[in-house]
């Protein structure tokens, strides 16, 4: 994508974001989001086939991305703004009354961007199976994305459609897992273990790469090695190790900030370790 | 009263698949997905016939809802086939989410509904399905009465735009509606014209009520019957038309009182005009191995049942 700003500014920026709209809407779920922003600055920012001002919810002729672990929203929301789906100064209204910025994401107040609800865990990998399916169907080339969170592994519905994707040979989809180890009661290890999640998505059949989350070299070169990979009759999984809360220190590594929000003073010092690139909304 | 012909007793799940496969010819768009159950929801016409669009879903219902509303995202009419009960219960998350919250254009397509699955007891009898769907924002739930009128449901649910829940079964009922009917989702059918008592029944009860009726006018009592095939959104104006006329009614269904038809008649005469009522449904129950009919007479869901409840309001 044609940009003034590496990665890394755009990334800076969107935590930024993340903090200031959870802080703003004294709710939400910094934690996952703080972990999943390189790859989803990465995706957006560099590796989609997509055109902003000309989305549809259908998906035609372009890249698709669902995202199952719906709290993680306000990384979402900040990317699609950042990214033009809508105005950046709409950040501000995440979580109020009336808003698009749903604390979940919704498809119901039209917001550009979103292809589908999450909130309710396990349920976005069968969506983005079935959006594959149709892709295949309507004979457009373009991949469909879904973004998994490590916890939300432990959903059976999950397995349920690793299954699926294998048996329809669904070769047009790169799954991605945010493997932070981190849920809202615990480890996941404490809380109920995943156990070798690599060894559990090639056993159900699928391409399975593992990379740093949180090295944009790591990360381009997981998607080369994904698009390598599809086409040829199985569906690739990336799991991205990454540390929860990543970029503020106090944040960083414990599941105390899964779904809690910094007081004004915990803001401001989570913002002084995150540098105004783009600008703030 | 006018009279209804019995053309042949004939399976509601027989009518799904021949609309579905009707649909499969001459609907490019339409997609169907089956839980390890083709045979048994008479998709396999259209299994055979368009390999590319079934979609063999295994014994994963949570997943196959998840995938149709992926299907539908893209642009596809998909039917989701399973037992009703594991049509909803099981999945009631993934319909609540990825299919109504979402507005996908989902079509869920419920056979073995109701007590009439008959053998294998309550396990996979649902009489709690309407209720849950109809709870549902934005869901159409439909349950037609025959092989005829489930055929042209399965068409006209196509033909809508937004999520549907189609409900049909497993036995062999009368089949007597017109063969070429035009289904209009959301219109009630008046089946008989009367003044006293006003019968309104959905799916496999209408058949009773008609026999129900039947007896009653020849014991000289009038009756209005009413064919809701549509339970959401209901047609209001009819079931006041006509209550209007008798002051008293009877609802008739295959399912819990909790939740069903009758509840949902029940909230509307409250709100607009209280009149006596009777519900012939099932009490607060599960049900459990039988035969069919048995299960229908035991339960207290076929026309004798109607004519003692109208006796009671009379």
């Amino acid at each position: 994508m044609l940009t003034t700003y590496t990665l890394e500014q755009i990334a800076s920026q969107v935590r930024r974001d993340i903090i200031r709209m959870v802080t703003g809407a004294a709710s939400g779920h910094p934690g996952g989001s703080l972990s999943s922003t390189d790859i989803m600055t990465c995706l957006f920012f560099k590796e989609m086939n997509i055109v902003p001002e000309k989305w549809q919810r259908s998906g035609v002729n372009s890249d698709m991305f669902f995202l199952s672990a719906g709290h993680i929203s306000p990384v979402l929301y900040s990317i699609l703004a950042r990214r033009g789906y809508f105005p950046v100064s709409e950040l501000g209204s995440f979580r109020l009354f009336g808003s698009r910025l749903q604390g979940h994401p919704s498809v119901r107040k039209g917001l550009p961007g979103v292809n589908q609800a999450a909130g309710s865990l396990g349920q976005g990998l069968s969506v983005a199976i079935g959006a594959a399916l149709g892709k295949k169907l309507n004979g457009d080339t373009n991949r469909i994305f879904v973004l998994l969170g490590d916890g939300e592994s432990e959903e059976g519905q999950v397995w349920e459609a690793a299954a699926s994707a294998v048996h329809h040979k669904v070769d047009n989809l790169i799954a991605m897992t945010d493997w932070n180890g981190q849920q809202i009661d615990g480890t996941t290890e404490e809380v109920q273990s995943l156990g070798d999640l690599t060894a559990k998505w090639q056993a159900f059949g699928w391409e399975v790469i593992v990379a740093e989350g949180h090295s944009f070299t790591s990360i381009e070169e997981a998607f080369a090695i994904a698009n390598n990979l599809l086409g040829k009759g199985k569906p690739v999984m990336i799991l991205f190790k990454t540390e929860m809360g990543h970029g503020v220190d106090f944040m960083a590594g414990t599941c105390k900030w899964h779904g809690k929000n910094p007081s004004q003073e915990q803001c401001e010092q989570a913002l002084s370790q995150l540098q105004e690139t783009i600008g703030d909304y | 009263m006018i009279q209804y012909i019995n053309t042949g007793n004939k399976d509601t799940r027989s009518g799904f698949g021949a609309g579905l496969a009707e649909l499969g010819r001459t609907n490019p768009k339409v997609v169907a997905l089956c839980a390890d159950l083709t045979g048994s929801l008479k998709m396999d016409s259209f299994a055979k016939e368009h390999p590319e669009r079934f979609f063999q879903s295994g014994i994963a219902e949570a997943n196959m809802i998840g995938v149709a509303a992926g299907l539908a995202i893209s642009g596809y009419i998909p039917f989701a086939g399973t037992f009703a009960n594991f049509a909803t219960a099981r999945v009631y998350d993934q319909i609540r989410q990825s299919v109504c919250y979402s507005n996908t254009n989902v079509k869920i397509a419920a056979s073995h509904a109701g007590i009439t699955l008959g053998e294998d007891g309550a396990t996979h009898q649902t009489m709690e399905d309407i209720g849950l769907m109809r709870m549902l924002p934005g869901m159409t739930v439909i349950n037609p009465c025959d092989y005829n009128q489930t055929k042209a449901a399965t068409i006209a649910a196509a033909a809508y735009t937004g999520p549907v829940y189609l409900r049909f079964g497993r036995p062999s009922v009368p089949n007597f509606t017109p063969d070429n009917q035009q289904f209009e989702i959301g219109k009630a059918l008046h089946l008989n014209s009367g003044t006293q008592v006003s019968i309104i029944a959905t799916g496999h009860l209408v058949w009773e009520a008609i026999q129900a009726t039947e007896m009653l006018e020849n014991m000289g009592i009038s009756v209005d019957l009413l064919n809701i095939h549509t339970i959401k959104p209901l047609d209001e104006a009819a079931i006041l038309a006509s209550v209007s006329k008798t002051g008293r009614l009877v609802c008739a269904e295959e399912h819990l009182i909790a939740g069903g038809l009758g509840e949902a008649i029940a909230g509307l005469l409250v709100r607009n005009n209280p009149v006596p009522m009777r519900f012939v449904a099932v009490n607060d129950l599960f049900g459990q191995s039988g035969k069919p009919a048995q299960l229908m007479q035991a339960y207290g869901l076929d026309a004798d049942h109607i004519v003692r409840a109208v006796k009671e309001l009379l």
